[in-house]
């Protein structure tokens, strides 16, 4: 049987490690590839990194990060954040990473998604999706909806309906981020979760508001996803990844211990 | 000195770069020359069969790849590598190298998983491998080791090819070969300790079959 994935996730800026709140006021914690490896260390099953930098120059300092993240770890990584042409795709492929995560990208041309994954395949091409609970109403009936811009843009697009368009496209993964729990550190928005673990059959990626162990375990039984990320509950030191998996085996969910 | 057959697999750089952590001698190459003269051939592949039957016959690296394995040169094959090493594979409907009896089928999305829920396909992330069969890959490594899968179709080789098996709503063959020929479907290159220490020990015995020649 698989075994559910634990994933920190590292938000880079120009080459460094940052953490932001709500996708505010970000900052500077440190080496992503220290971190990365550190993680890798301790048992992290997969690294995603995503790239929050806005110029073209920071690009460049991104794919460095990249190659020297591949030459050290060896487990899967994906690389997401600004992505939106099929040559950034392969920019970041070539440089070692296992997928990359579109999102915004993917919402304006969702052409990206079928184009990506007849050129790699799609298990490279995961779909990030931010999501904000709003009202229930004809257009959005799950009373869940797509946004871009870290949550300043809403799209008029149903965060199920657009789960099942993109997994027809291709996408060989969904990480479903909610924007109410980013940051928050009180828990994932199960709900959700569920609703998209249940729409689909690819793979699905927790994402947001993971602030204890507990809220992984209810993630991953409650809110049938697959993995689970984590941020802020390793960067400061809290838990190491390691005692996560440790908690997570205890409870009884499938989980890799020897690494 | 390994060679790591290049035929634009996609994953042949993730090999060498586990290589280098290694230590190990290796090298990315199409040559035949180069292939004949390595210790051992690494076989990667990630993609789709169809596609990586087309690179390998239109080069004519088909037949050199058969001739390697008659040889008796130690091949290692890896994903697309592994699979496409049988007669046949559903995906794309393929005539694959035929170089190990068996075919290639696709989970049955219908399969459930132990826990009851339906499998998702791809088969993506960590899972366990079953030895049915002795085999020197594994020296060292711990049983409940995982390691990294990422596919659609899995290989089904003849019975007596079957040395190891892992379960995803079913069990299935992730591991086949004989000494000298091996086959991993999960990604050696990405699983971590475990992963290395099965690379390490196929390049030791690369050297060993080398050394007595």
């Amino acid at each position: 049987m698989l075994s559910k994935r634990v994933i920190p996730c590292l938000d880079v800026r120009d080459g460094k490690l940052t953490k932001g709140v709500k996708f505010l006021g970000n900052v500077d914690i440190g080496d992503p590839v220290e971190t990365a490896q550190a993680y890798y260390e301790q048992g992290a099953d997969e690294i995603v990194f995503y790239d929050i930098t806005a110029s073209s120059e920071g690009r460049g300092i991104m794919l460095k990060v990249v190659e020297k993240v591949a030459s050290r770890i060896f487990i899967p990584f994906s690389v997401g954040g600004g992505i939106s042409t099929v040559d950034d795709m392969r920019a970041v492929l070539l440089a070692g990473a296992e997928k990359v995560s579109v999102n915004s990208a993917a919402v304006k041309t969702p052409d990206i998604i079928s184009q990506g994954a007849a050129a790699f395949g799609s298990q490279c091409v995961v779909v990030g999706m931010d999501v904000l609970r709003v009202g229930v109403s004809e257009q959005i009936p799950s009373g869940y909806e797509i946004v871009i811009h870290g949550g300043r843009k809403k799209m008029g697009l149903d965060a199920i309906e657009w789960a099942k368009t993109v997994e027809a496209l291709g996408a060989g993964e969904l990480c479903v981020n909610s924007i109410d729990a980013d940051g928050t550190k009180e828990g994932y928005e199960l709900n959700l979760t569920r609703l998209i673990s249940e729409a689909v059959s690819i793979p699905v990626i927790a994402s947001g508001g993971a602030g204890s162990p507990r809220h992984m375990l209810d993630a991953l039984t409650e809110g049938k996803a697959s993995a689970a990320l984590i941020a802020s509950i390793v960067h400061y030191g809290e838990y190491t990844v390691s005692q996560l998996k440790d908690y997570l085996h205890g409870e009884g969910v499938k989980t890799r211990m020897v690494w | 000195m390994l060679a790591i057959l290049d035929y634009k697999a996609g994953n042949q750089t993730s090999v060498r770069r586990a290589l280098d952590n290694l230590g190990i001698p290796c090298a990315i190459t199409a040559d035949p020359e180069a292939l004949r003269a390595a210790a051992g051939v690494i076989f990667p592949g990630v993609g789709a069969a169809g596609q990586a039957m087309e690179e390998l016959t239109s080069t004519g690296l088909d037949a050199v790849l058969r001739d390697i394995v008659r040889s008796g040169k130690p091949m290692l094959g890896i994903c697309v590598g592994c699979q496409i090493l049988l007669d046949y594979s559903a995906e794309n409907d393929t005539q694959a190298l035929g170089i190990v009896p068996g075919e290639c089928a696709m989970f049955n999305r219908a399969l459930t998983e132990e826990d009851g829920q339906p499998i998702r396909v791809p088969h993506m992330g960590w899972n366990s491998v079953k030895l049915v069969k002795e085999c020197v890959l594994f020296d060292g490594i711990d049983p409940s080791a995982e390691f990294y899968f990422v596919h659609s179709y899995y290989p089904v080789p003849s019975p007596e090819f079957v040395l190891g098996t892992t379960f995803y709503g079913m069990e299935f063959c992730s591991l086949h070969g004989r000494p000298g020929l091996w086959a991993v479907q999960f990604h050696p290159e990405k699983s971590g300790r475990p992963g290395l220490k099965l690379l390490s020990n196929f390049a030791a015995y690369c050297g060993e079959v080398s050394n007595a020649q």
